[in-house]
């Protein structure tokens, strides 16, 4: 999947040279420029150095589930962002059953604290197993909606072969509409999964981390592997690569592409939830985080070249790095964290379109 | 034009139109306070229009997917408001420029009324024009969706540059004050409609050089680089060049609507141009109008509008607390989903396109094509999309 | 016994029409060519019969089922296998798993169809975990070719399988052809090299500007003047 597209009809042969050494030596910059900033911020910033890897671990997973829409359904999912803040705020309706009512909030019996000891603290955390069992039931809600979301808007409008700017437009629609949504039943305000102050971890370079913050790159680790052993170790894995590299040729080989598109919708849902549900645990639920999401998931995702989840991988470690540490430097205040990932962006595009480890074909 | 209007369009009208006067006169009896509301809106959805008719220009002439308009309307906005404002008093008001005395050089017709903000409005569109030639070296190349998230990353950085640096245009509190044109010579009440009579007049006019220069071989260069890219580049036309020309004026009318915004609201602030307001409901415009129709474009923004306002009329009624409190989100979420709704079942919009060039690329692919299965080589080039007159 | 019968059809993209009412028939252990000019159709008419396109008038017959603008996906399983021109492997994943591609609507046996596909093609058995996307195109062509025999389909259509192959490829490719044919499988292939395909099949069809202008056996097209002057360049 090609980044850049030339007018210039007439390709040669210096055009191509120096494509290649573009590519070539674009990657070594790339590379050399983010392992020297990273050494560097791990040494002299280690603070925001850990937190950049805990930021950089939900962004991943996010981007990964990014780049495979991208992958095996073509289009650039611009309601990932929204997405994310709408499952992790239907894992939170699942735990605490809260909505917004006219005079405060609305608490339905139906809710996961409810059972017995499900807030009790996990070791330092601050949630207990009812929380961790949320998770699943939120999984399989955002599998529905998103899938629902294929069969009445996606599905038509691909088979109509609208182009990607069409598609892009329509997922921008459906992003305000789930933000909307959001807003409609929990409000604007900000919310927690569980109140109250948290418990704190020195790890053995001195930073002091939040507790929470060891799952959510302990819990980004195990869903990465698992991620991993599905793509590289099952049938229907290698099924969504191979739609990804070719869907006709898929079609043709008789893949039953329905079907792996709804594979795909479900590991795209579940990467969703949980990179959701993660982000909310390590700041707060607020409907606008949706939108500012965008640029550091698709920074992450173009940085990493679209159609691989390693890259999305380690494009989301770099990206948040980047940020939690470059606004350390006084020129920047931290309003610009976000805007860092759109330098990133930038840069990328400019240096080496098809990212670290893109296809480029 | 009115003979493209199908069933739909016309009743779509007539529903808003209806409301838009019936709601404000149920609500307060009078047919002057029918007119008070009515006014301001007109005004409302003329600002709105001339942003469409640039994001028509940049689209729907051109094919650039350009979903920062916010970025260009807040430019504008605020160029013609450091252009036209005093200076900044300091202390807690700082803002670059101020220069609207300064500019008032003409001894005469009053000029502080009117050549501040006259200028105001070519330097908006200037520095917009500008700003589009900066960004487009780099980004005019890319594929669309790329295009899209570096322009909506663009729209923010620019925002946040606004929050963020005290000194520049006074942060978050945004600059108030900025003077009217020709505020000075009706008493306030009737000032709306002078503001009125300037904003449609700019819009007829952009209108009818738009339309003008769509028609032009200029224009006709522009939709065949949108329709086949490929086959414009076959034919010698440098795509770059008319890409970044259609993105510059574009961004100049997108800022000259910016100026207007700020001269009609009095009061702009880094929080007026989110990506929703800014930039989404524009899109929504032109899409539910019809994109590549400039027609379109100002029907979409009337109804797009009309439906915005109403809610807001609305609010007033006896409405059940729960609806009341949400009133607004229900609204995004209408737009939102009506946009998604438009591109499922009506992707041309309202106002369809009228398609003369692209019936003629039409013809001439379909022709070659014919050409190149008898005779096995071909290697006669398309010649000049722009040298053939309009089918 | 025919293992396809393709009756008048009618085919095209988008509004323009390229076959004008193509007739075809392949019986069980032949080798039938589709040779002919440039734009006459003839990758056309094999994506036609295999659900590529949309037919519009016409019927496309499968082993006595009807199949007429089936989905491909549908049509691989009833056992028909198709290779397309170009793009005919998937570039990132290794050859082993290309061929588990192929494989895909037959969990159990999956094993015993590589061990047959790679006694077959033992080039692709030496470096079964090398990526696709850095074999040569002679090599891809051949496993593209395994691909679509993984399922054993009863009739195998190939688009070009020679095109952009050096000569001694070419040998090797169609080799590889009347082994898989000898094998069981009938074949309809479209060919650019003309001369070749003839020596190498049962019967011919010559296709130009969306219509079957010629028919009969190879041997008879290779020593027809006509056809040697058109097609043949002598």
């Amino acid at each position: 999947m090609t980044a850049a597209n030339t007018a210039a009809p007439r390709a040669t042969w210096l055009d191509a040279m120096r494509s290649r050494y573009r590519d070539v030596y674009g990657a070594i910059l790339l590379w050399a420029a983010f392992i020297g900033f990273g050494v560097w911020a791990a040494i002299a910033h280690s603070d925001e150095f850990t937190v950049g890897i805990v930021v950089g671990s939900i962004f991943a997973l996010g981007a990964i589930g990014l780049t495979l829409i991208y992958g095996v359904l073509k289009f650039g999912h611009f309601a990932h962002g929204d997405a994310m803040l709408l499952t992790a705020y239907v894992v939170f309706f699942v735990l605490t059953g809260t909505v917004v009512g006219e005079r405060g909030d609305v608490v339905s019996p139906l809710r996961m604290d409810r059972l017995p000891g499900a807030s009790d603290q996990i070791w330092e955390f601050s949630f207990g197993y009812g929380f961790l069992l949320s998770i699943p039931v939120g999984c399989v809600i955002a599998f529905a909606v998103l899938q629902t979301l294929e069969r009445f808007v996606y599905g038509p409008l691909r088979d109509r072969r609208v182009g990607i700017v069409i598609l892009s437009i329509a997922s921008l629609g459906i992003a305000i509409s789930m933000r909307s949504v959001m807003l409609i039943i929990w409000g604007p305000g900000p919310r927690l999964y569980a109140p109250g102050i948290r418990d704190t971890t020195e790890l053995p370079w001195g930073t002091r981390i939040v507790s929470d913050q060891i799952f959510i790159v302990a819990a980004a680790l195990v869903v990465v592997a698992a991620i991993y052993l599905l793509l590289y170790r099952t049938a229907i894995g290698r099924a969504m690569r191979a739609m990804a590299d070719n869907p006709d040729l898929a079609l043709v080989s008789g893949i039953n592409t329905d079907s792996v598109i709804r594979w795909t919708w479900l590991v795209a849902a579940t990467l969703i939830t949980i990179a959701g549900t993660l982000l909310a645990l390590q700041s707060q639920l607020k409907p606008e985080l949706g939108f500012t999401l965008l640029l550091p998931l698709f920074a992450a995702t173009i940085l990493g070249g679209i159609g691989s989840p390693q890259g999305a991988l380690i494009g989301g470690l770099i990206v948040g790095i980047t940020q939690e540490v470059a606004v350390t430097f006084d020129v920047l205040g931290a309003g610009y964290k976000f805007s860092v990932a759109f330098a990133i962006l930038i840069i990328v595009l400019v240096v080496r379109p098809r990212g670290l480890f893109g296809s480029g074909a | 034009m009115m003979r493209n209007w199908s069933p739909l369009t016309a009743i779509t009208v007539a529903v808003i139109t209806i409301l838009i006067i019936a709601v404000p006169y149920e609500r307060s009896g009078s047919a002057r306070s029918v007119v008070d509301f009515l006014v301001p809106f007109a005004t409302t959805v003329a600002v709105f229009a001339i942003l469409a008719i640039g994001l028509n220009v940049q689209w729907g002439y051109t094919g650039v997917f350009n979903f920062g308009i916010a970025g260009f309307f807040m430019v504008g906005a605020y160029t013609a408001a450091i252009f036209t404002k005093d200076p900044a008093t300091g202390g807690a008001i700082t803002y670059i420029g101020g220069w609207g005395d300064d500019l008032a050089f003409l001894p005469f017709f009053d000029s502080e009324e009117w050549l501040p903000h006259l200028i105001g409005l070519a330097a908006a569109g200037f520095f917009c024009a500008l700003l589009a030639l900066v960004l487009a070296l780099p980004i005019l190349r890319l594929r669309e969706d790329y295009l899209a998230i570096v322009t909506i990353g663009i729209a923010e950085v620019l925002r946040r540059i606004a929050i963020e640096e005290d000194r520049l245009v006074n942060a978050t509190r945004g600059l108030t004050g900025i003077p009217r044109p020709f505020g000075g010579w009706v008493e306030p009440e009737n000032y709306k409609y002078v503001i009125f009579c300037i904003i449609v007049s700019f819009l007829v006019l952009l209108f009818v050089a738009v339309e003008g220069a769509a028609r032009s071989p200029w224009g006709r260069v522009l939709r065949a680089v949108r329709e086949d890219e490929q086959a414009a580049a076959a034919s010698g036309k440098n795509v770059f060049g008319f890409k970044l020309q259609s993105f510059m004026f574009g961004a100049a009318i997108m800022g000259m609507g910016g100026a207007l915004y700020g001269y009609e609201a009095g009061a702009i602030a880094p929080d007026t141009f989110t990506h929703f307001f800014g930039t989404f409901i524009v899109w929504a415009m032109l899409i539910v109008g019809g994109a590549g129709n400039n027609g379109g474009a100002i029907l979409g923004a009337y109804i797009v509008w009309g439906f915005w306002s109403l809610t807001l009329q609305i609010q007033s009624y006896d409405l059940p607390d729960a609806l009341r409190i949400r009133i607004f989100y229900i609204r995004d979420f209408v737009v939102g989903a009506l946009i998604v709704l438009v591109l499922l079942l009506r992707p041309q919009g309202l106002l369809p396109e009228e398609r003369r060039v692209s019936r003629w690329l039409e013809r001439r692919v379909a022709r070659l094509r014919r050409e190149e299965r008898t005779q096995p080589s071909s290697s006669q080039a398309p010649p000049d999309p722009a040298e053939q007159p309009a089918a | 016994m025919n293992v396809l019968e393709a009756t008048d059809i009618v085919a095209g993209y988008g509004g323009v029409e390229i076959l004008h009412g193509v007739s075809l028939r392949a019986e069980q252990h032949e080798i039938v060519s589709i040779i002919g000019p440039n734009g006459a159709g003839k990758s056309t008419l094999i994506k036609a019969i295999f659900g590529l396109l949309h037919v519009k008038s016409g019927a496309v017959r499968f082993l006595g089922d009807t199949v007429t603008n089936l989905r491909p996906d549908r049509i691989v399983r009833k056992g028909m296998g198709y290779v397309p021109q170009v793009d005919n492997v998937f570039p990132s994943l290794t050859i082993e798993e290309n061929l588990e591609m192929g494989a895909w609507i037959r969990h159990g046996a999956l094993k015993d169809a590589l061990a047959r596909v790679y006694a077959l093609f033992p080039v692709l058995a030496e470096r079964r975990h090398a990526v696709a996307g850095k074999l040569s195109g002679g090599q891809r062509q051949l496993l593209a070719l395994g691909r679509a025999l993984m399922v054993e389909p009863a009739l195998l259509l190939l688009d070009e399988p020679s095109a952009s192959l050096s000569p001694k490829m070419v040998e090797t490719v169609f080799e590889k052809i009347l082994e898989i044919n000898r094998a069981g499988t009938a074949i309809v292939m479209v060919e650019q090299n003309a001369r070749h395909a003839l020596e190498l099949s049962n019967r011919a069809y010559v296709l130009a500007t969306g219509q079957a202008r010629l028919e009969g056996p190879a041997r008879d097209l290779l020593d027809s003047d006509e056809v040697r002057r058109l097609y043949l360049g002598e």
